[in-house]
């Protein structure tokens, strides 16, 4: 129980933080915006290309990969807000109060959710506006909601390890540059990898992100959807974020060594 | 709930950490071997010079980092063998500020408040009572980001204080603060001390500062305890007064020191800084006699003084420097490694 009242007050310090300073959270949106609008407009005859599978209309295919490219980018960096707290004493405070290095983390990853949740919507809305329609209704806007948090609680995980380890915003750097962009060119966020290389598609079949694209796309699809595999993608995918918020817990260790 | 005890509110053993340095070098040795015990109820000061170890020894304490070796109790908890224990025990107010900048001075201390276990109505009654105290009420429901120097730290030590900590750590709390804050944070923590039935492990470099506010205190150099008692009897233990020679000419320092130590009834002749530093029981007596020699052997004064014993004093004959070359040494020591 103390650690559920703890993780919530910690997690409301964040968000009166992002409340008072809201042109951040808009500021994250304003890019995928921007490409949702300009690749939506720029190659709405993608679909035509023979073997393009995606379905009829470019917007409806990219949106569900915009959201996730949206998540991924921002949770890189996500590990600011550690650095910040270990430069201003925060952190430091917060290790010697009762509070439990596991309220600590997944604090982090709810707020970073949250947020995600916020510019998801969105960035929906932006695509409803600008004529794509999702046959999936309620039900794969909530799966697109989920996949999207997972992600961003995953590698908000990681970033917060990263932050921790080294110390410094220059981690984040090397995580932003080095690990999320080949993540997402091996996927299908913006092209149906069928129309790639075949070793693509069997590699993308092991990136989380590609996890949270797919899941997602075929939740917003409409009729037969096949639910085994959306369950299956999904249930990866909070695995995987079980797991690196674990590791991410234990990297307080590492950081208590070098203090 | 762990039981209260006797015994000292704080003791450390043997206390060792070293910090490794990168390649090729040996680890760096912040503290080394340090120990010393508090009573309950009162304020100890740590005194040493940047770079002494004060806060890696409050590090320690707070559970922040783990000693290398030795052993620390804090509120008869052990720190290595319960932590946890350790934390609801205590308030921890760093040598950095630990206040959030982001949130308001009252939502820092209520977000202290439920860190701790308080219901929402006992952390607001006793945010409240602090930010009367410290003097903060006004700027409460202001951001952290917008207060002086001086408002921060008392928040950051109210914020160590709304659970009422059984021992309070507050490392270096006036460091960086003008006189005017210094004064008022001093008057504070007097105040703190008679009032609320807790320890302080209150770190400083300000001779001054320890004097005042410390009823015992050890002093460190180079991660060891020198020297530890009330500041009185540190300064009695010295037995005799300081006096202090300064030759016109810093070239003749040497002569002067010979002239000095040949009179009888100087002790601990040496050179500190520009003037030779010689100790006498009687120096308002022996001044005469020191100021005769150098006039036989030729040199001349610039001037001479002759102080009670005061804690720089007490530093200089455990550690053989002054604080303030001490210091000095320290800002250059840091000052290669950047460069380096
Ligand atoms: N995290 C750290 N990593 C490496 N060296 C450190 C670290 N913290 C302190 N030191 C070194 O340990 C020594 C003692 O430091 P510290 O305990 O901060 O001294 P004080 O608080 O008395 O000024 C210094 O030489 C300092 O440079
Ligand atoms: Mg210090």
């Amino acid at each position: 129980m103390t650690v559920l009242a703890h993780t919530g007050a910690l997690t409301l310090r964040q968000l009166r933080a992002a409340w008072r300073v809201p042109a951040f959270v808009v500021m994250n949106v304003v890019q995928p915006l921007t490409w949702l609008l300009l690749f939506g407009q720029l190659f709405t005859s993608v679909v035509d290309i023979p073997g393009f599978e995606g379905g009829s209309s470019y917007l409806e295919f990219l949106t569900p990969g915009i959201v996730m490219m949206m998540a991924l980018f921002g949770s890189a960096w996500a590990g600011t807000s550690y650095v910040q707290d270990m430069e201003r004493g925060v952190m430091d405070r917060f290790l010697t109060s009762p509070a439990s290095r596991g309220a600590l983390m997944v604090s982090t990853l709810v707020y970073q959710a949250v947020l995600t949740v916020v510019q998801t919507l969105i960035v929906l809305a932006v695509a409803l506006l600008g004529g794509a329609r999702f046959g999936g209704g309620a039900p794969g806007v909530l799966v697109l909601l989920l996949a999207a948090m997972l992600l961003t609680a995953s590698f908000s995980a990681l970033s917060n390890a990263a932050a921790l380890l080294a110390r410094s915003q220059n981690a984040l750097i090397g995580l932003s540059q080095l690990v999320t962009i080949p993540l997402m060119f091996l996927s299908s966020a913006l092209m149906d990898t069928r129309l790639s290389a075949g070793w693509l598609d069997r590699v993308a079949a092991f990136n989380p992100f590609e996890w949270a694209v797919v899941a997602s796309r075929e939740a917003l699809g409409g009729q037969g959807r096949d639910w085994p595999s959306i369950a299956g993608h999904l249930g990866l995918l909070a695995a995987f974020t079980a797991v690196l918020a674990w590791v991410a817990t234990r990297a307080f260790r590492t950081y208590q060594r070098s203090a | 709930m762990s039981t209260p005890r006797s015994g000292p509110a704080l003791a450390a053993r043997d206390l060792v950490k070293t910090y490794p340095q990168g390649r090729g070098k040996p680890p760096l040795t912040a503290l080394d071997g340090l120990s010393f015990e508090a009573a309950p109820g009162t304020v100890f000061g740590l005194l040493g010079p940047n770079g002494a170890g004060k806060s890696t020894t409050v590090k320690i304490l707070s559970t922040l980092a783990r000693a290398d070796s030795g052993r620390a109790f804090v509120a008869g908890i052990d720190v290595g063998a319960d932590p946890a224990g350790v934390r609801r025990a205590i308030g921890f107010v760093a040598q950095k500020q630990v206040s959030d900048p982001m949130d308001t001075g009252l939502e820092n201390l209520l977000l202290a408040g439920r860190l701790h276990g308080m219901g929402a109505r006992r952390a607001r009654e006793r945010a409240e009572e602090l930010l009367d105290r410290f003097g903060l009420a006004g700027a409460a429901r202001r951001q952290v980001k917008t207060y002086s120097g001086g408002m921060i730290r008392k928040l950051d030590v109210a914020v160590g204080l709304m659970h009422r900590p059984r021992v309070l750590f507050l490392d270096e709390p006036t460091t960086g603060l003008d006189p005017e804050a210094r004064a008022e944070m001093w008057a504070e923590i007097e105040r703190m001390a008679a009032g609320e039935r807790m320890t302080v492990l209150l770190t400083t470099h300000y001779l001054e500062e320890a004097d005042r506010l410390a009823a015992r205190l050890a002093i460190v150099d180079g991660g060891r305890v020198v020297a530890e008692g009330s500041p009185e009897q540190l300064k009695s233990e010295l037995r005799g007064d300081a006096v202090l020679v300064q030759p016109r000419d810093r070239a003749r320092l040497p002569e002067a020191r010979a002239a000095v130590g040949g009179v009888s009834v100087f002790r601990e002749v040496g050179i500190v800084g520009r003037a030779v530093h010689a100790r006498a029981d009687d120096g308002g007596a022996a001044l005469p006699q020191a100021l005769a020699a150098l006039e036989a052997a030729g040199v001349p004064v610039a001037s001479a003084t002759v102080s009670r014993p005061s804690l720089d004093d007490v530093y200089l004959a455990h550690t053989g420097r002054s604080f303030a070359a001490a210091e000095e040494r320290h800002a250059r020591a840091e000052a290669e490694g950047v460069a380096a």
